[in-house]
């Protein structure tokens, strides 16, 4: 193991280059009091920006009293465990949601992509699911499917508030997602496909172990950006009554007159958020780095 | 299945008669390929020069059926493989296809891009494809890089392995198109000395280039394209030293002027 640093200077051959000029090193060193002085400005600036924040809100007419019905610890401690059990719903409904919206969304992009006259009116309804349910406000999906299906009364179909939500929920993303795939799917350069036919491998081979994977990669950014505004709209099940961290921050704020579960909540989902947000960076930022290797810009 | 035309002693491998292709462009169509004529006998190599955008490239799609012709017929081993009713992916199973820019498979290692087409295609086990590509690798010296992907490879490592990946299959017809003509210069030797090597084991090459000196010393007839027509066809000692068509002098002189021959 050679002593760190000197791999940096090592060249092809793993020899060894002479100790850096004077220029390097002058540089080098113009860079780190760059760097300081950086540093320096953006603490500052970050200081100076939240006091102005801070002093603003504090400073106005109606302070106290929104600090009062926003801001209440007692009624925060109230409320942190009984919404804390109502997240536990919300992250049990993400998971089986993201699954089946992966599931589904894919399901549907390939279907989209497939050929072969016989499958024309599978294309076409495909087509019509994705533009029906991306232009459906979710909303209004959860009402129709949470309170229109149970309407029904037909027998077998789930009549559960939290069946029902999830359903809506998947049904509008997986047509968001689908589409992410089918531009991922686009994404992949002709001449891939062209090399796997030309290998004899079949139209749906080549898209399952030349294309797909390809795309798949492509689009692992976006997907991870769904994946964080599907969190936070699992909370909308509330508004079927499913009793879920929105609703139990509603059941609580109507029982003490104010409003402060509600920033309880918000603020467990942010903090669900921040984990999917930095990985969903880090797939970026790697994705990125794969395709523009060693450029400084 | 249509048969051949007329009666021949021999039957070539590849046999090509008045193809016509033509690309949809804004004003119509333009044609790219007008009739052209070819055989190809089995262990012939046969190279086909002329400027960018002469049809070379065209015409080995169409051979590989990537582009559906306009018109005329191609023969492989007798069968007409411009029928629609042939099956076509069969049919590019017994052609291999080395393209310009390698078209390697960035998500699977070298040796998976060189096994992928036996095993799944043709259904040999994996242990058995494995060791077979590790021959061909260790052949061209790229057995340390099996587990290597694509991009971490140089251009003629990547060319390369393109053409191990194409011969995996051991098919009756090897398509090379301009396979040196994204490389920098140092690294066509070691590509055009593989396809040398290809050759010599008895392979039936047809190959698009611009080495002219690779085509005169290696190729058994050198095919001159303009315009979509194939104006001159011969040994490269007439078609490359004594051509007989005023446009093959005109095109061989620019590329002496260039530098290349």
């Amino acid at each position: 193991m050679s002593a760190p640093g000197t791999e940096v200077f090592g060249d092809a051959r793993g020899g060894l280059l002479p100790a850096p000029s004077e220029v390097e090193l002058g540089r080098r060193s113009y860079r780190r009091s760059r760097q300081r002085r950086s540093t320096w400005v953006a603490l500052l600036s970050t200081l100076v920006f939240s006091t102005l924040l801070v002093v603003g809100t504090v400073s106005a007419p109606g302070w106290p009293r929104t600090q009062q019905s926003f801001l209440d610890p007692d009624v925060a401690r109230r409320a942190f465990p009984l919404v804390l059990e109502g997240l536990w719903l919300n992250l049990r409904v993400l998971v089986v949601a993201a699954v089946c919206v992966l599931a589904l969304g894919l399901a549907v992009a390939l279907l989209r992509t497939v050929r072969g006259p016989v499958w024309a009116p599978v294309r076409f309804v495909m087509a019509l699911y994705t533009d029906v349910f991306r232009g459906m406000p979710l909303i209004v999906l959860l009402y129709i499917i949470g309170f229109g299906v149970p309407g029904l009364r037909l027998q077998g179909v789930p009549t559960d508030k939290v069946v029902l939500g999830t359903t809506a929920i998947v049904l509008v993303y997986s047509a968001y997602v689908s589409e992410v795939f089918r531009a991922g799917i686009e994404s992949v350069h002709p001449s891939q496909r062209a090399a796997a036919r030309a290998l004899g491998l079949t139209h749906r081979q080549t898209t399952r172990l030349v294309v797909l994977p390809q795309a798949v990669r492509n689009v692992t950014p976006p997907l991870l950006n769904d994946l964080v505004a599907l969190q936070k709209d699992v909370g909308l099940i509330s508004v079927l009554g499913a009793i879920d961290a929105v609703r139990q921050a509603q059941i609580v704020s109507a029982n003490t007159g104010n409003f402060t579960p509600y920033i309880v909540a918000a603020l467990l989902f942010v903090l669900l958020a921040v984990p999917t947000a930095r990985l969903a960076d880090w797939a970026t930022a790697r994705a990125r780095r794969r395709q523009q290797a060693g450029s400084v810009l | 299945m249509s048969e051949q035309p007329g009666e021949f002693a021999h039957q070539p491998v590849l046999r090509v008669r008045n193809l016509v292709k033509t690309y949809p462009t804004a004003q119509g169509s333009t044609p790219v390929l007008r009739g052209i004529d070819l055989d190809v006998d089995e262990h012939q190599v046969v190279t086909l020069i002329g400027a960018s955008g002469s049809g070379k490239s065209t015409l080995l799609r169409c051979v590989d059926l990537l582009e559906q012709v306009d018109d005329g017929q191609v023969w492989l081993d007798g069968q007409d493989i411009t029928d629609p009713r042939v099956d076509a992916d069969a049919v590019r199973r017994r052609i291999g296809v080395v393209f310009q820019a390698y078209n390697l498979f960035p998500h699977l290692s070298v040796l998976d891009n060189v096994t992928l087409a036996p095993r799944r295609v043709h259904g040999v086990p994996r242990e058995q494809a494995e060791a077979q590509a590790m021959e061909l690798l260790e052949r061209i010296g790229l057995a340390a890089r099996a587990r290597a992907y694509p991009d971490q490879l140089s251009g003629g490592q990547a060319q390369r392995t393109a053409i191990v990946r194409a011969l995996a299959v051991q098919p009756r017809l090897l398509l090379l198109d301009e396979v040196t003509s994204a490389l920098d210069p140092e690294l066509v030797g070691e590509v055009l000395a593989l396809v040398r090597e290809v050759a010599a084991g008895g392979m039936t090459i047809v190959m698009a280039t611009h080495e002219m000196g690779f085509a005169r010393s290696a190729a058994d007839v050198v095919c001159f394209l303009e315009g979509g027509v194939l104006l001159e066809q011969g040994p490269p000692e007439q078609v490359l030293v004594d051509p007989q068509h005023e446009r093959t002098r005109t095109f061989l002189r620019r590329v002496v002027e260039a530098g290349r021959l």
